[in-house]
């Protein structure tokens, strides 16, 4: 059985200006033990699907179809009381900014011992000395006297220790991670991307890790989901999304990043245009303002939306170009320009 | 680049402390040494590029140059003048040849004003003549960026995150400076944006002959637009050198791991890949380590580096170093950013 599959999910919000699509349709499987990156630019429904998925739309204004099925469970249709009570114990999530997700006036060690006790029958004793232990795991230096700390008395790399701590806390089999370095230096990035990495090890979670950064997505996925204006626009193993990348806009981020393993390349070849808005997502192809091959579509790019179609081995593609044309602009147009040049 | 000519900008021994004061007399109890005795020079038509984590000076040091914020000690010759201790009068107008681009486009464009208003105002405020009036210079300068001169009337609300830092650097061009300071310019936008803006102020940099200082945390895109580029650790510089040098063979352990830091797109050398990992953050700038600022985080301290700071040394022609027990000295091969890095037996961690 697969352990996480999202079927067609659609999140969208009524709001004045209109109805914002924000997910539009999205489908993945997710095995424990291995990690999803989850990329795109801002806007294009990455945080919308966590929080879809760990069920903290349910009772807003967000209007939710399809289907989320973890462990045999379909979620979408569940009880918010339901999937409250799975919420920390069989999936947690770690968010950009360590301070939205704890309490100011409760120190970190508190915070770990609720969490834990709503789940485990167990006294405050046991649950404190669960509590040191996991802030040990997590790397926190004298962890028996920093458990008394408050989360305002850690610098920036140790708040993302204990709120990784916290949500490790009751032993989640699904963690999603949302920009979890994104406030960070690259010094301490690193550090939390090897903890993330041991951690998942140890514990066989299935990881989700949402982020706009290429770099961080290469380090830790197996496999990478490309978002675009709400939807998935490619999907495959991390091999597929960085030697044979097979959709445009994945080429285009290619383009816009400098790369240090590289030699410096004269320019870099940013995509044209913005990303779009949720409410008037463009005709057709939703890249197409923006996409250079959108003219050799005989016209399609504009009017018809494409499918998400497998190009081979689990990878899938979605834009209206043939296969053969796909792979044939990414090698003699656009890979020789990502190369060095000097 | 002309190597051999005046720098535009030169600066020496540059210091800042910030008093830190203590009950209802303000009485000074210490000083957060923001800035604390760096030196470059940068030559027209170059980029200087400045690194380093967080609270190591950069954008303190951004402020001092453009006198935003007066220098508690050292020296700041600009075009040729001593502008340290300068009046605010005297400044007015060398402030035309020198200009800085914020990290944030929004929060420094005046929400109520049109963007002809904005890129406008300097003009006024510098009282300068048009030769067909204002409108139309602020047209043109909205064109050279990218933008539509038509949305001359529009607000900055109107505008996406990419198009406001165009207009950011708009405001900034109507002046002709010479200078620019750009501190975090592309850090706030998403990546397909952050190119179009690097390629702008590179396109900018020839067509108008400027001169960069561009501050930034991102190695690779500091990398990608530096000539020269200098790296910050607590006030101090460590090392500044060519950035292919900076980059092939960097010197100082701070340099070499926060080059190893960096997320590499490689998913096929991933696991190969050998790094160092610094613990813990950077010591506050309030009571700085003795000596070496470095000491408490590096794997290669020794006695010496807790008794004696290393200056600032040419180690190699127009490389510098401040370190008593530098990396890649001449005859060790540069090290391949992706590939594994010789180091000590104890440093590095392969990651499985
Ligand atoms: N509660 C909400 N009501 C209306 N629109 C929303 C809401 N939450 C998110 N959105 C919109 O959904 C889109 C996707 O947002 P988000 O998932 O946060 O993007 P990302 O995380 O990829 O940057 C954005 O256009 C955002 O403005
Ligand atoms: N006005 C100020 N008063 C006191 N301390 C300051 C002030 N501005 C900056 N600092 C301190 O100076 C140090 C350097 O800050 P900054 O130049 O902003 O670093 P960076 O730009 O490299 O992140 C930090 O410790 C910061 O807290
Ligand atoms: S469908 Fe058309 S517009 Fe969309 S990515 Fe493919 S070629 Fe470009
Ligand atoms: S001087 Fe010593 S402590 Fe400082 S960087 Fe060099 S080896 Fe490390
Ligand atoms: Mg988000
Ligand atoms: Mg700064």
């Amino acid at each position: 059985m697969t352990f996480l599959e999202l079927k067609d999910l659609r999140i969208h919000f009524p709001t004045d200006d209109g109805l914002v699509k924000s997910v539009d349709g999205l489908s993945f499987t997710l095995e424990r033990g291995k990690t999803l990156g989850i990329v795109g630019e801002s806007g294009s429904g990455k945080s919308v699907t966590s929080l879809g998925v760990l069920g903290l739309h349910k009772g807003g204004r967000a209007k939710i179809s399809g289907e989320i099925w973890l462990d045999g469970e379909e979620l979408v249709g569940a009880s918010a009381e339901h999937v409250r009570k799975l919420r920390g114990k069989k999936m947690a999530m770690i968010f950009q900014d360590p301070l939205s997700a704890m309490h100011p006036y409760y120190t970190v060690g508190n915070q770990i011992i609720e969490a834990y006790r709503i789940h485990h029958d167990v006294s405050k004793k046991v649950a404190r000395k669960h509590a040191i232990d996991m802030l040990a795991r997590v790397g926190i230096p004298q962890p028996d006297r920093r458990v008394d700390s408050y989360p305002h008395e850690f610098s920036g790399g140790m708040r993302q220790r204990a709120m990784i701590a916290m949500a490790l806390c009751c032993d989640p089999e699904l963690l999603i991670a949302d920009e979890p370095t994104t406030a960070l230096d690259v010094t301490v990035q690193a550090q939390i991307l090897d903890l993330m990495r041991d951690l998942q090890r140890d514990f066989n979670a299935a990881l989700i890790i949402i982020t706009h950064d290429l770099g961080v997505v290469a380090e830790l996925s197996d496999d990478i989901l490309v978002m675009y204006g709400g939807k998935c626009i490619e999907y495959g193993s991390a091999e597929d999304i960085f030697e044979r990348p097979e959709h445009p806009y994945t080429w285009g981020l290619l383009g816009s990043m400098p790369r240090l393993d590289r030699e410096p390349t004269e320019r870099l070849l940013p995509i044209k245009g913005s990303p779009p808005s949720l409410i008037n997502v463009p005709s057709g192809c939703a890249f197409h303002p923006r996409c250079p091959y959108a003219e050799r579509t005989a016209g399609r790019s504009e009017t018809e939306v494409p499918e998400l179609l497998e190009t081979a081995g689990g990878h899938r593609v979605r834009c209206h170009l043939p296969g053969e044309r796909r792979r044939a602009i990414w090698e003699k147009e656009v890979m020789p320009n990502l190369e060095g040049t000097s | 680049m002309s190597r051999a000519s005046e720098p535009l900008l030169s600066v020496q021994g540059l210091e800042k402390h910030f008093p830190v004061t203590k009950g209802l007399l303000k009485r000074q109890v210490g000083a957060v040494r923001a800035v604390d005795g760096i030196g470059f020079d940068v030559v027209k038509g170059e980029t200087l590029g400045l690194v380093g984590e967080s609270g190591c000076g950069k954008t303190t040091t951004g402020r001092l140059i453009t006198r935003l914020i007066e220098p508690t000690g050292g020296k700041i010759v600009f075009d040729g003048r001593d502008i340290t201790h300068m009046s605010q009068g005297r400044l007015r107008p060398l402030r035309r040849d020198m200009q800085m681009i914020f990290q944030d486009p929004y929060s420094s464009l005046n929400p109520r004003h049109t963007v002809g208003a904005i890129v406008g105002a300097p003009y006024r405020i510098q009282g300068i003549k048009t030769e067909h009036g204002v409108k139309r210079a602020v047209q043109e300068i909205l064109e050279l960026v990218g933008l539509n001169p038509e949305h001359y009337n529009r607000y900055p609300h109107e505008f996406s995150g990419g198009q406001r830092q165009r207009i950011g650097i708009a405001r900034t061009l109507a002046l002709k400076p010479k200078l620019i300071i750009a501190d975090e310019p592309v850090s706030a936008l998403d990546v397909s944006i952050q190119a179009q803006v690097v390629n702008l102020l590179e396109d900018l940099q020839s067509e108008l002959d400027l001169t960069y200082v561009v501050i930034a945390h991102d190695l690779s895109v500091v990398r990608h637009i530096s000539d020269r580029v200098a790296v910050m650790y607590l006030g101090k510089i460590v090392e500044m050198a060519d950035r292919t040098d900076l980059y092939g063979s960097p010197m100082h352990p701070y340099t070499n791991a926060l080059l190893s830091a960096v997320p590499i797109p490689d998913v096929r050398r991933r696991s190969e890949r050998e790094r160092i990992r610094l613990q813990g953050d950077v010591p506050s700038p309030l009571n700085p380590p003795p000596a070496c600022r470095f000491h408490t985080r590096c794997w290669k301290a020794q006695e010496i580096c807790r008794k004696v700071e290393p200056p600032l040394t040419a180690l190699a022609p127009g490389h510098q170093v401040a370190c008593h027990f530098p990396e890649n000295l001449s005859g060790d091969a540069p090290p391949a950013p992706a590939a594994g890095q010789e180091k000590e037996p104890g440093t590095i961690s392969p990651v499985s």
